[in-house]
């Protein structure tokens, strides 16, 4: 009911190649996220499987039929967008209903399962009202209601958050995240926040330059990234990566060890170095430490509320079981 | 900004302004609306220096009451909204079709505008030399070809000839207009509507005509006011015959050719009355249109 393949799939603007040849495989039911930094393809891929883009080689399969020429309307796939692409000229009952008088469908229908969508995602009160009479999440909602009510095989997510405040942001995500446990219907969800991409997904698929650098759950991707690009993007804060001598002492060019795995002491340990800023969250605190090992200072995490002053020397020690090695390419070795 | 010294000082400043503008206005209003209560007939002696004799309406009921008043006002109307309509509908079909990316769209859309740029008085006379002439001109030529009997365009159909001169000169304003709220709006919607599910006509319909509509109501509303005074594109072509005589016009000929500005002035004070009705009519649909 839901499940996408893409096969060679390849997208050139002219002479460039935005996406070199890529497979893809999208299980019915998976929450799967395309994470990467901006420019990297993401959203490319999302359009493409849309159909709002046309590949320029290779197979796009829909439920096992080839989707490859199909218009976008054909699909039977629903988008969300980045700007929510309301309709401004029409209420929020008109807008929901769109796509169910484009099908065709008799006016007591269509008001059914606007009610419908209307109802799960809290927004009956405002079905008269216009997209300008709304706020920034009411119109996130309507425009997910615009995709529901099709009953679509896989929903499309743009950044859908992007253009949200940080804590409505939070919310929203939860939101959709309970959707889909209520729907249990693909989605595609494209995002630069690694922050969204870990906490929603069931798969991320992590993208830089149009190729696929690794597909995996979430916490494969945090504990076995393939390489070094997944290794700094996935994690939060970012992953300390380390060369030179240090890294030839466990015969690799570069280790890398998440801040959360690090143990800070100021009598004894592997590494000794000074504490730069400090940044306190109350939950944890995390150190900027320099250390003579890098050139860049490592971040540290300690749990709980821990107080050292601004050039204080302490002494670190990796946990070894969460060392990652990576060799000469930057690849994970095991 | 807007404390109250602030606000005294701005007032002060565009004082000079506004009261120009006021004078302005006001000054050939108040004459108007004197000679129309005044038997002024220049070539029978009357003048300002004698004085001028009071008539009372008499002006008024004479201009009402010549048969040439209302057929005037239909010609007004008609000209004016069979310009409208086809500057509105072509503007919107050239304006997409400039949307869209093709080679050389600088220069097209240049061309596009230049037929606004073109003075009344010489666009009239292109046409009517250059395209109507039923002898030499080019629309003469074209009927001959397919061997039909060429048309004396501004004789047999001639409030149809002015029509299409007018609306040569006003598509290109139409179109720019139409053209730049076609660019604002959000390619995304548009997106959206294809993956809704509506085909481009239905997106045409239902997403870019009502994002257009705010546009084509201020053509409508600018393009009114100045239509109702089109005026060289008549004494050119057709010197106000064959049913082109437009209020404008009979105004003028009241004034210049009868020599009766007495009897032109009362004219001229029904040409304000239907300007007005006209833009009260307009201000409606245009503010109930703006206010979304």
């Amino acid at each position: 009911m839901g499940r996408i393949v893409l096969d060679k799939v390849k997208k050139s603007f002219g002479e460039v190649t935005v996406i070199p040849p890529l497979d893809l495989e999208i299980n019915d039911g998976e929450f799967v996220v395309f994470v990467g930094p901006s420019g990297c393809g993401k959203s490319t891929l999302l359009r493409l499987i849309a159909g709002l883009e046309d590949v320029s080689d290779g197979v796009i399969q829909i439920d096992g039929k080839d989707a490859t020429d199909v218009p976008p309307a054909k699909r039977g796939l629903a988008m969300v967008f980045q700007s929510y692409a309301l309709y401004p000229h029409m209420t929020v009952r008109k807008n929901i209903a769109f796509p169910l008088r484009m099908a065709g469908l008799d006016q007591a229908e269509q008001n059914k399962r606007v009610e419908q969508a209307a109802a799960v995602l809290n927004l009956t009160d405002y079905l008269e009202r216009r997209p300008g009479q709304l706020s920034g999440g009411q119109r996130q909602r309507v425009a997910i209601g615009r995709a529901i009510v099709r009953e679509p095989a896989a929903f499309l997510f743009d950044e859908p958050l992007s253009n949200l405040d940080a804590a409505l942001r939070v919310g929203m995500r939860l939101e959709i995240s309970e959707l889909h446990k209520r729907l249990k219907t693909t989605m595609i969800y494209v995002t630069h926040d690694q922050v969204e991409a870990m906490t929603m997904a069931d798969k991320i698929v992590v993208l830089q330059a149009g190729v696929i650098e690794q597909v995996g759950s979430p916490l494969e991707l945090y504990s076995r990234p393939r390489n070094t690009f997944v290794a700094g993007f996935i994690g939060s804060p970012k992953m300390n990566l380390i060369g030179g001598a240090e890294a030839q002492k466990h015969n690799a060019q570069t280790i890398g060890i998440r801040p959360e795995h690090i143990e800070i002491s100021t009598t004894e340990g592997m590494w000794k170095g000074t504490v730069g800023v400090s940044e306190h969250l109350g939950s944890d605190t995390f150190f900027h430490v320099q250390t003579p090992i890098s050139e860049e200072p490592l971040t540290v995490r300690a749990t709980g509320e821990m107080s050292l002053g601004y050039g204080a020397d302490v002494y670190l020690t990796p946990r070894p079981e969460f060392l990652h090695r990576f060799d000469a390419q930057g690849l994970r070795i095991e | 900004m807007a404390t109250k010294h602030s606000r005294s000082a701005a007032r002060l400043m565009m004082a000079p302004a506004v009261i120009l503008l006021l004078g302005w206005m006001l000054v050939p209003l108040t004459m108007t609306l004197y000679f129309s209560f005044k038997r002024y007939l220049p070539l029978r002696g009357d003048s300002l220096e004698n004085g001028l004799q009071w008539v009372g309406l008499e002006n008024y009921a004479r201009f009402i009451g010549s048969s040439a008043f209302w057929p005037s006002v239909q010609a007004t109307l008609v000209i004016v909204g069979g310009v409208l309509l086809i500057t509105v509908v072509f503007g919107i079909f050239l304006a997409i079709l400039l949307d869209q990316p093709f080679w050389g769209q600088g220069i097209v859309r240049l061309l596009v505008i230049a037929p606004f740029f073109v003075m009344p008085t010489v666009s009239a006379l292109v046409w009517k030399n250059m395209f109507m002439d039923p002898v030499n001109g080019i629309l003469a030529h074209l009927w001959r070809f397919f061997g039909a009997e060429p048309v004396s365009w501004l004789s047999d159909a001639s409030v149809q000839s002015i029509i299409l001169i007018v609306s040569w000169q006003w598509l290109p304003f139409a179109t720019l207009i139409l053209l730049t709220a076609i660019q604002s709006l959000d390619s995304e919607q548009l997106e959206a509507a294809e993956m809704d599910g509506a085909p481009p006509v239905k997106r045409f319909w239902f997403i870019i005509l009502p994002h257009l509509s705010r546009a084509i109501t201020i053509v409508v509303l600018i393009q009114t006011i100045f239509l109702l005074s089109i005026f060289a594109e008549i004494f050119v072509t057709t010197g106000g015959a064959f049913g082109t005589r437009t209020l404008t016009y009979l105004i003028f000929q009241r004034v210049v050719d009868s020599q009766n500005i007495g009897l032109g002035s009362a004219g001229g004070v029904y040409a304000i009355i239907l300007a007005n009705i006209v833009a009260i009519f307009l201000m409606r649909i245009v503010g109930s249109n703006l206010d979304r």
